[in-house]
């Protein structure tokens, strides 16, 4: 498969582009601008989870010296949110707050003590409300009123019933058929930095620094909210200090600096503390699953039916994506030939839940992956081979319209058995083994806002200083930059260090949707490439015009050649996901050009008595398409691995008496040095069809098997079933005393809850040969 | 007025007294490459050396260490050569996001100054104070080991000296 | 950013100036050492002060004599976990001291200051805001126990990883005071109350550990907490015993992080007493000792759970020691 002796730069371990100021400590992440006159923003955020407001008094606060400005959701009273269907937010709410955490008022002093002393004297007048705590309490009658005031019955967000093939006839036709239920707690990103925004406002207009992925999207919120033309607003991605999806919604406090910056003509930071950073949240949704399979004797899946119930927090965020997700991507692994989703989201007195590394397919993965072991062990078939009998094929189209392009889950599989010795394992008591799949996106298939138009846009210019590159694009760490570095440089027969860039800059850069659902390498490196081959034909033009062969030049010296024939030399490109959603409403949610693949084993040792897991070592394989820069690719799996053992074993977003039980680092478990194992990565390539290069992502799917890999190693050494995460010793424990008193071996939950699902959506399974033209065109 | 030594450069700073050392280095002397992550002493990100060691400068006022050397990760490189741990980190990969980076770059290297060959499970316990939620620790531990290496057998990075700018010519 | 309170910075030059200081200012003035404690804390808003009374001039030795080894209170938790003599002769100690937190905070904490370690509780070791949201308990700003609403007393635990042990070892501490010096065992200094923990008068300062001649006394710490490092204690359990023979002939067993003070389980150690250590007797030893200690919920992972690792941690610190 590997054919990259072809390349100078594809597939060479080289460093970041940035590297040099990522260890030096010269890259300027947002809160280390410190502009001159700036003054200093603190949030006054909700002390009650759920509660009217009465009134707010500001006045003493104004009064104290070195207070500029104050403002309330008076000032700010447009609603927005990162979803058309969902613009449920205030970046100040003056009428009623939904969680604790919740911002209502904000302060512009001199320095950040006046700041905060301000937003202790502002006095508000609530009147309580009954707190929703939990999904069983959301789909029950509210004792007081509803979070919000749509969606519904009671605090129902979001309802979604589809059904693809013959799921009764599927069902009837299974010689087996087992019901599971689990449920996946919530946690959080934790990126390092926390959230950070600097605003000015001069000549008329608004520049805002921001640590998010999502310049673009803040530009459009920053438009609505503060009702300007969307040329009066400039949003520049600052050097980014970690997101994992957690700063891909437009944010208060980003809102609020630029707001305050208008006020006050100063210019304006706020810097999140640790404690807002758990409440701005958009995290993983703590989800509630059911799932029923029938299989065949030999154990090939006949008929799958999956419910799942998100606790959503009080606010949409990327909720009913998030619904969708957790029913979309089970058919892109398992050859599931009829397939039946409901889907609920409920609204909850607590931070909004959004996207987390994997965005809503984690949980659904880690339910999929531990019920089909189940099913094996009841069948007494291997669960490995189990799942590789109904491994979905290449170039296929599940029952539920996804389009499978290129797919590795065989030689990945292959390669974590035979490293780990999986078949071989020594079996004894306390140690086990665990094996999982996963698949994920390479961005999704269609935009939040539906439209025609590009999803990523790169422009390149050269000139006699060099080649520039811009794209919107957002370099959250993941290493983007150097993906388009690398591209435009291999192209044009250059270093990745050679290409100067421009990105992440509204005023500046054509536009990229941002950082989240794994886009970047596959839609701006498409872009990048165009813009890339279009370049290199100008100066090939220009030189072979002057009778010679454009290798034989330097590149100043075709750059010269083509400029003085053309004029300035820009070119663009731009890349637009192919239609491939499918014929229904929530179709939009799942497509993808291309999907990456992962397998994974775990090996640890549970001790019986104190329930304490060690992990040994982790294998990982992922099938990425093509390694642009492999050094990049392995660090994206290595952190996948690392978040996905901390859900597997330690973090959990958890409430008490309607508060965030632990919004410190040092309660929120996050795994050091000496709680992550060794692991062991495998790249593997499978040249994708329509990836730049053949290449897919690599910084979200990797997550998704390592979790119920640990799981399913629990079960291996000890012979008990967590049936949900994470698994705690204590979980541990019980499942060990249960299984003692001759109860079933297993802590998980017991029941699924009653939900008023809407009559079933029935579409019609794709034809069989639906991307055959397509596919002999590639 | 305190006297601050950091970086092997002497200030003298007037200061109110309950500023942290974080809070000077990054307001009041520009050193902005320390970073913070909660100020509380939960996550290790504002790491600097004190004589040599690793402490959290969240937790420090600068009049308790008057008189002892401060090293921030702006006084790692020397002029614009990187320190072989900055090498390795970047060549390798180690830092993603790199707001961690500064503060594992100094822990790391009071390890170094102490232990030139430590073995991986040494190299994990000296860093068990600093968190990163990017990298899980794989390519950071590597860099560590490959810089080790280097300093004790002086060799230098492979990449070393090959600057300036491809050509087409270089296929 | 989350920053500190004003206050004065007050430097003495001795330990008998700076009890006298702490003594003429009153409640509103704090002891201040490595700060690894007390700068949290002063954050979050849990202690007010307007002076903190800085004790950088505390010596930082470890003294080794024939009848005993004192350990100044300025040594780190780094030094003492790395001392060859602690390491050598009071290992667990060594160990304890190599366990507190992270290694950067035990390059700034000191050994005195992890005596005086405040009492935690996971609804009181919270920013001003979240406590305030939660209404503010009785050992800060408020009236009422957020753990046990019905209890008179507050039941925030203690969390010193050494003082179990130094109190494993009959050790000695010696106070300065505004009015001479006085020595107290370890022991002593703490008192079963989640608030008023300590039974030292405020103004009096730690300036020394006085550790017995180790003679043949072994000793082991075993700390159980969820990840390897930064984690305060859940369980913890401190053993010093001696043996003629194969047979113990003292044994004392100290916990922590059960109670609001470090719990000795004298029972458990008697019973030691005259047996081997073995599988069996550590079993039963930890048996006995676990029935005293009293989680609550208020720190890390279930109750239930950590009441029964006392015993696991009880049982693995004996055996440890025994094998010494």
């Amino acid at each position: 498969m590997t054919d990259n002796g072809r390349y100078a730069v594809i597939g060479k371990p080289l460093p970041k582009v940035d590297a040099a100021s990522r260890v030096t400590g010269q890259a300027v992440y947002a809160d280390d601008m410190l502009l001159p006159r700036t003054l200093h923003c603190r949030i006054l955020r909700s002390p009650h989870p759920h509660a009217r407001i009465v009134s707010i008094d500001t006045s003493a606060a104004r009064r104290m010296p070195g207070v500029h400005a104050v403002i309330t959701g008076a000032d700010l009273p447009i609603k927005f949110g990162i979803l058309p269907v969902t613009q449920d937010e205030r970046a100040l709410e003056h009428e009623k707050v939904r969680y604790v955490g919740d911002p209502i008022a904000a302060v512009a002093a001199t320095d950040e003590e006046i700041a905060a002393a301000a937003c202790d004297a502002i006095a508000v007048e609530y009147q309580v409300l009954e707190p929703v705590m939990s999904i069983d309490a959301a789909l029950g009658r509210p004792k007081d009123e509803r979070i919000q005031d749509y969606g519904g019955p009671n605090n129902i967000h979001k309802l979604v019933a589809l059904e693809f093939g013959d799921v009764d006839g599927g069902f009837a036709r299974a010689d087996h058929v087992r019901e599971d239920v689990f449920f996946f707690q919530g946690n959080t990103h934790l990126p390092m930095e926390q959230h950070s925004a600097v605003a000015t406002y001069i000549d008329g207009k608004v520049t805002l620094w921001s640590s998010t992925q999502v310049v673009h999207y803040v530009h459009r919120a920053l438009a609505k909210v503060l009702e300007l033309p969307m040329n009066r607003i400039r949003v520049i991605g600052a050097a980014h200090g970690g997101g994992f999806g957690g700063k891909t919604d437009p944010f208060a406090h980003e809102i609020i600096v630029a707001k305050l910056a208008m006020i006050t003509g100063r210019p304006v930071k706020c810097t999140l503390t640790r404690e807002e950073v758990f409440y701005a949240h958009r995290g993983r949704h703590p989800v509630l699953m059911w799932v029923r399979t029938g299989v065949t004797s030999d154990g090939r899946i006949t008929a799958m039916h999956f419910k799942s119930a998100l606790d959503g927090g009080a606010y949409g965020s990327y909720g009913v994506a998030s619904t969708f997700y957790t029913g979309a991507l089970q058919t892109v692994t398992y050859d599931i030939p009829a397939y039946r989703f409901e889907g609920c989201r409920v609204f909850t007195n607590k931070p909004p839940c959004g996207p987390k590394r994997g965005h809503g397919t984690p949980q659904p993965r880690f339910a999929i992956e531990l019920h089909l072991e189940k099913i094996a062990r009841d069948l007494g078939i291997d669960p490995v081979e189990m799942k590789r009998a109904n491994f979905v094929k290449p170039m296929t189209r599940t029952v539920n319209w996804m389009r499978v392009t290129s797919c590795g889950l065989e030689e990945c599989t292959e390669l974590v058995m035979k490293a780990s010795g999986y078949r071989e394992r020594e079996r004894r008591s306390g140690r086990g083994m665990g094996f999982a799949i996963s698949s994920y996106l390479s961005g999704a298939g269609t935009a939040i806002y539906w439209n025609d138009m590009p999803h990523s846009e790169v422009q390149i210019k050269v000139d006699r200083g060099g080649v520039t590159a811009y794209c919107g694009a957002m370099d959250i760490g993941q290493g983007s930059d150097s993906v388009l570095a690398a591209v435009v440089a291999e192209e044009l027969g250059l270093q990745p260090k050679d290409i100067r860039l421009v990105t992440a800059d509204t005023d500046t850069t054509p536009i990229d949707l941002g950082s989240y659902s794994s886009r970047v390498t596959f839609m701006a490196g498409n872009a990048a490439l165009e813009a890339a081959r279009k370049m290199r034909a100008l100066l090939v033009e220009a030189v072979e015009a002057s009778g010679r062969k454009y290798e034989e030049v330097s590149f100043e010296e075709a750059s010269v050649l083509a400029e003085a024939r053309f004029g300035t030399l820009t070119t663009a490109g731009s890349y637009t996901p192919p239609k491939i959603a499918g014929p229904y409403k929530g179709s939009g949610v799942g497509p993808s050009p291309a999907y990456s693949y992962s397998a994974c084993v775990v090996d640890l040792d549970a001790d019986p008595r104190t329930g304490l897991i060690h992990l040994n070592k982790v294998w990982i394989a992922h099938d990425v398409g093509r390694a642009i820069n492999p050094l990049l690719v392995e660090g994206q799996v290595e952190g996948s691995v690392y978040m996905g053992l901390g859900e597997a074993l330690m973090e959990e977003q958890t409430f008490r008496k309607g508060l965030h039980k632990w919004p410190s680092m040092l309660e929120y478990k996050s795994p050091t040095f000496l709680d992550m194992p060794d692991v062991e990565t495998f790249i593997v390539e499978t040249n994708d069809p329509e990836g730049p290069y053949g290449a897919k992502e690599a910084g979200q799917g990797p997550l998704l098997p390592v979790i119920p890999a640990v799981n399913a190693a629990v079960f291996d050494a000890l012979g008990i079933w967590v049936d949900e995460v994470p698994v705690t010793p204590e979980k541990i424990v019980e499942a060990l005393r249960r299984r003692d008193k001759g109860e079933p071996p297993r802590y998980g939950p017991q029941r699924f809850p009653e939900i008023p699902y809407p009559p079933t959506i029935k579409v019609d399974p794709p034809p069989r040969d639906l991307d055959r033209a397509a596919a002999a065109s590639i | 007025m305190v006297a601050l030594e950091v970086n092997g450069e002497r200030t003298e700073l007037l200061l109110p007294v309950h500023k942290t050392l974080l809070e000077v280095l990054r307001e009041d002397m520009q050193l902005t490459g320390t970073k913070h992550g909660c100020e509380l002493g939960e996550c290790g990100t504002c790491t600097v050396l004190v004589d040599g060691k690793p402490e959290l400068s969240c937790l420090l006022l600068p009049i308790q260490i008057e008189g002892r050397a401060v090293t921030t990760v702006e006084g790692l490189a020397s002029g614009s050569r990187l320190h072989p741990l900055q090498q390795a980190f970047a060549e390798l990969g180690a830092a993603q996001c790199g707001y961690c980076t500064p503060g594992i770059l100094l822990a790391s290297k009071s390890l170094l100054d102490t232990n030139q060959r430590p073995t991986r499970d040494e190299i994990r316990e000296a860093l068990a104070g600093n968190l990163c939620r990017c990298t899980g620790y794989m390519k950071i531990l590597e860099a560590i080991e490959l810089a080790a290496e280097r300093m004790s057998t002086h060799s230098p990075s492979p990449l070393a000296g090959k600057e300036g700018m491809g050509r087409i010519s270089d296929r | 950013m989350l920053r500190l309170p004003r206050f004065k910075y007050l430097r003495p030059k001795t330990a008998r100036e700076a009890a006298q200081m702490a003594s003429d200012l009153g409640p509103r003035a704090m002891f201040v050492a490595g700060g690894t404690d007390l700068f949290p804390k002063l954050k979050r808003r849990q202690f007010e002060v307007d002076a903190l009374i800085g004790l950088d001039f505390l010596p930082r030795t470890i003294h080794r004599g024939d009848d005993e080894t004192i350990v100044d209170a300025g040594v780190t938790l780094a030094s003492a976990s790395s001392s060859a003599e602690l390491r050598g002769d009071y290992p667990g100690y060594a160990e304890a001291a190599g366990l507190v937190s992270s290694p950067p905070l035990r390059n700034a904490g000191t050994i005195g200051g992890n005596l005086c370690v405040d009492t935690r509780c996971n609804y009181y070791d919270m920013t001003y805001e979240w406590r305030k949201a939660a209404g503010f308990c009785m050992k800060k700003d408020g009236d009422i126990c957020l753990v046990a609403p019905s209890s008179s007393r507050c039941w925030a635990v203690s969390s010193s990883d050494t003082a179990p042990m130094a109190i494993a070892l009959g050790a000695l501490v010696t106070l300065a005071g505004p009015n001479g010096d006085r020595e107290l065992p370890v022991a002593a200094l703490y008192k079963d109350d989640g608030i008023d923990y300590m039974a030292k008068q405020p103004s009096e300062v730690v300036t020394s550990l006085q550790l017995h001649a180790a003679g043949a006394t072994r000793t082991a710490y075993v700390k159980l907490r969820r990840r390897g490092s930064i984690d305060f204690p859940i369980a913890g359990a401190a053993v010093a015993l001696r043996l003629d023979g194969p047979l113990v002939t003292s044994c004392r067993i100290v916990l922590s992080a059960v109670a609001s003070h470090p719990l000795e389980a004298a029972e458990a150690g008697e019973f030691m007493i005259g047996r081997r250590v073995d599988e069996e007797s550590a079993k039963a030893a930890a048996e006995i000792a676990a029935k005293p200690a009293k989680p609550l919920d208020n720190a890390d992972l279930s109750h239930f759970w950590r009441k029964r690792m006392v015993r696991v941690v009880v049982e693995q610190a004996l055996k440890r020691a025994g094998d010494r």
